[in-house]
C-alpha cells in the first residue's frame, strides 16, 4: 500500500501543509530554552490542540512536534536518550488527530537539523549523522507517521545523511532546506544545486523544497529557481509569515493573513504543489491561505516584480543562480596542491 | 588542475609575492601552506605582529568581504579560519614575547534559552582571525554569566547572539542590567543572529547589530578604534 501523501498527490494538484510549530507553542506558554518535544509527554493536550488547529484550518498535512527530537539537539537538554521515544509520542498524538479528521490528513514526522557542522570542519561524521537521523526516524515510524519530513537543512551532507537514514527506516519522506543567505543556504547551496542533489539520491524524496529562511518573497524566488530546473518532482513552499519585528519586548511577524493568502496563490503559480507556512504562521493565516487556494484561479508563473509588489522586497539582490551567480572573484595565482 | 600550478615553491617568492600567495592560500583554506609561509617570513626577519596584520589579518579581510557579499559561504570561511589558526598557533607565543599590541578582546555567548551556536562560533572564529582575543561563554547564558565574564575578563566588546525570535528579547534584559549597574558604557555591545535587524539592535540599546560574522569583525574594529581614540583624547 502506498503512503497517504502519495495517494493525495495522485488525486490533487495542490495540498496545504501546516503553519508554525514554535510560534504557536510559545503562544500556549512554552518558554524559550525549553525543548518543545518535552511537551509531547508533559502537555499532550496542547500538542493535540496544535495539530487540530492546523487540521481545522484546512491543512492536508501537518508536521509533528519533533523538530528538535534528535539525540544531538536533545542532548542540550540532557534528554539525548529520549530521541526515539519523544519522536514516537509526537507521531502517536498526530495519528489521534489525523484519524478523526474525516478526510485524508497526512502525519508528517518532522526531522530538523542536528545543529552540528560536518567533518572535517566540525565534529559530525556522516556515520554518526545517519545514526542520529535513523533513531528519530524509527521513533516517528513506530508512532505512525505517514511520511518523514526533513526541514530547515543548510548542508547538503546533512540532507544526504538523513535520506540514507530514512531508507534504513524504510520510510517515504519529504525534505526542505532553508535559503537564508544571499538566496542560498547558509552552506552555500543554490536552488538549482538542491534540485541536482535531490535527483542524484538513491531514494529521492516524494517532494522537496524550501522552508523558513527569510521573508515570503525570498522563498518564492527560490521556488521559481527550483521550477526553472524543469523538475517533475513536487515542490514544497513553507515560508515565514513575513519578517519578525520587535515591539514592546516581544516579537511578532509582520505578515498578515491577507498577505499569506497572496503568498499561497503566488507559490502555486510559481510551481509549488505543497504550500504551507513556517514561523509566524498561525491558524488564521492558514484559513486565509486555504480559502485563497480554493477560490482563486491558477495564474501564469509570477515574475520577480509581481512577487515583490504583492509581498514586499527581497532581502538580497540575487539568489546565486543564473547570470548573477557569484564565483570566487580572486583570480588564482595557483596553489602548490593539485586540484 | 594543471601541472604548472603545482610547482610554486613558497621559499622562492619574494616578500610581496609571498604575502599575495598567502592571501590566496588563506582564501583556499590551505593550512599547511600558511604555516610554511609564516615560518618563511619569520626566518626572513619579519616581526610576528607584521605577519599577523599584513599577511594573515589582511588575507582574512578579503575572505570576510567575500563572505559578506555572498561570494563565499560558511564552508569556505571555516576552511580559511582553520588555515589562519594554523598560522596563529605559530605566532601566538611570539606575539606574547614581543609584547605586540592587541586588537581587542571580546566576550561572546548565546543568550539564555538559545542553544543555537553556529553563528556565534563563526563570529568567534572570524574575530580570532582578525586578531582579537575571544572568550567564548558558549550557549544559554543568563545575565549573571555575562556579568561575571565581563568583570573577570575586562573585554572591550560584549557580543550576544540569538537565533530564535523568542530568545532575542533577552538581549535587552542583559543590556538593561548593564545600564542599571552603571556598566553599560564600559563595553561595546554587539548583537547578532538570524532574526535580528538594525531596528531591533537600536530598540534594545546595543551599539550595533551585525548581520554576519564579517560585518561583526568590521564593526568591532571600527568601534575599538573609536574607543582608543576617545581614550587618547581624554588622556
Amino acid at each position: 500500500m502506498t503512503d497517504a501523501l502519495s495517494r493525495l498527490l495522485e488525486t490533487r494538484d495542490w495540498l496545504m501543509a501546516d503553519g508554525a510549530t514554535g510560534t504557536n507553542l510559545f503562544n500556549m506558554g512554552l518558554t524559550s530554552g525549553d525543548a518543545p518535544e518535552m511537551w509531547n509527554e508533559e502537555h499532550p493536550d496542547r500538542i493535540l490542540s496544535l495539530y487540530k488547529s492546523a487540521v481545522d484550518a484546512g491543512s492536508d498535512i501537518f508536521l509533528t512536534n519533533s523538530f528538535g527530537g534528535n539525540a544531538s539537539r536533545l542532548k542540550l537538554h540532557g534528554a539525548e536518550k529520549r530521541a526515539r521515544e519523544l519522536s514516537r509520542i509526537s507521531a502517536e498524538l498526530g495519528r489521534q488527530i489525523a484519524d478523526k479528521a474525516g478526510r485524508t490528513v497526512v502525519v508528517a514526522g518532522s526531522v530538523g537539523p542536528t545543529g552540528e557542522i560536518f567533518a572535517p570542519m566540525g565534529p559530525l561524521t556522516h556515520e554518526v549523522a545517519v545514526e542520529i537521523f535513523h533513531e528519530q526516524a524509527e521513533g516517528l515510524k513506530e508512532g505512525g507517521a505517514d511520511v518523514l519530513w526533513l526541514e530547515t537543512i543548510s548542508a547538503p551532507e546533512e540532507y544526504r545523511a538523513a535520506a540514507e537514514a530514512f531508507a534504513l527506516a524504510g520510510m517515504p519522506w519529504c525534505g526542505t532546506m532553508s535559503f537564508d543567505t544571499a538566496g542560498r543556504t547558509m552552506m552555500g547551496v543554490t536552488s538549482a544545486a538542491m534540485v541536482d542533489m535531490v535527483e542524484a539520491l538513491p531514494n529521492p524524496p516524494l517532494a522537496f523544497g524550501a522552508n523558513c529562511g527569510t521573508g515570503a518573497s525570498d522563498l518564492l524566488r527560490t521556488v521559481l529557481g527550483f521550477a526553472a530546473q524543469g523538475t517533475e518532482r513536487p515542490i514544497i513552499a513553507k515560508g515565514n509569515a513575513g519578517i519578525p519585528k520587535y515591539h514592546d519586548g516581544h516579537i511578532h511577524y509582520d505578515g498578515t493573513p491577507e498577505l499569506m493568502a497572496e503568498y499561497a496563490v503566488l507559490a502555486r503559480d510559481a510551481g509549488a504543489t505543497i504550500i504551507g507556512g513556517c514561523c509566524g504562521t498561525m491558524p488564521v493565516h492558514l484559513e486565509h491561505m486555504k480559502r485563497a487556494l480554493e477560490t482563486r484561479p491558477r495564474g501564469p508563473r509570477p515574475t520577480l516584480d509581481q512577487i515583490t509588489s504583492l509581498l514586499g522586497g527581497f532581502t538580497s539582490t540575487g539568489d546565486g543562480t543564473g547570470d548573477d551567480a557569484a564565483a570566487p572573484r580572486r583570480s588564482r595565482r595557483g596553489s602548490r596542491r593539485g586540484e | 588542475m594543471s601541472d604548472d600550478q603545482d610547482d610554486i615553491i613558497l621559499a622562492d617568492l619574494d616578500d610581496d609575492e609571498l604575502v599575495q600567495q598567502m592571501f590566496d592560500d588563506l582564501y583556499d583554506g590551505l593550512k599547511e601552506e600558511i604555516e610554511e609561509s609564516v615560518n618563511i617570513l619569520l626566518a626572513r626577519g619579519w616581526q610576528p605582529y607584521e605577519i599577523l596584520t599584513e599577511a594573515l589579518v589582511a588575507g582574512m579581510t578579503i575572505v570576510g568581504k567575500d563572505f559578506r557579499d555572498g561570494i563565499l559561504f560558511v564552508p569556505e570561511v571555516l576552511l580559511a579560519a582553520n588555515a589562519m589558526k594554523g598560522g596563529m598557533a605559530i605566532l601566538k607565543p611570539l606575539l606574547v614575547e614581543t609584547g605586540a599590541p592587541k586588537q581587542g578582546k571580546m566576550v561572546i555567548g548565546t543568550v539564555k534559552g538559545d542553544i543555537h551556536d553556529i553563528g556565534k562560533n563563526l563570529v568567534g572564529m572570524m574575530m580570532e582571525g582578525a586578531g582579537f582575543e575571544v572568550i567564548d561563554l558558549g550557549i544559554n547564558n543568563a545575565v549573571d554569566s555575562y556579568l561575571d565574564a565581563l568583570e573577570a575578563e575586562k573585554p572591550d566588546i560584549l557580543g550576544m547572539s540569538a537565533l530564535l525570535t523568542t530568545t532575542m528579547p533577552y538581549m535587552k534584559v542583559v543590556i538593561d542590567t548593564l545600564v542599571e549597574k552603571g556598566m553599560r558604557d564600559d563595553y561595546i555591545v554587539l548583537v547578532g543572529g538570524a532574526p535580528l535587524n538594525e531596528e531591533f539592535g537600536r530598540a534594545i540599546g546595543a551599539d550595533a547589530y551585525c548581520r554576519d560574522a564579517a560585518v561583526a569583525v568590521e564593526t568591532a574594529k571600527s568601534f575599538v578604534a573609536r574607543k582608543h581614540n576617545q581614550a587618547a583624547m581624554r588622556a
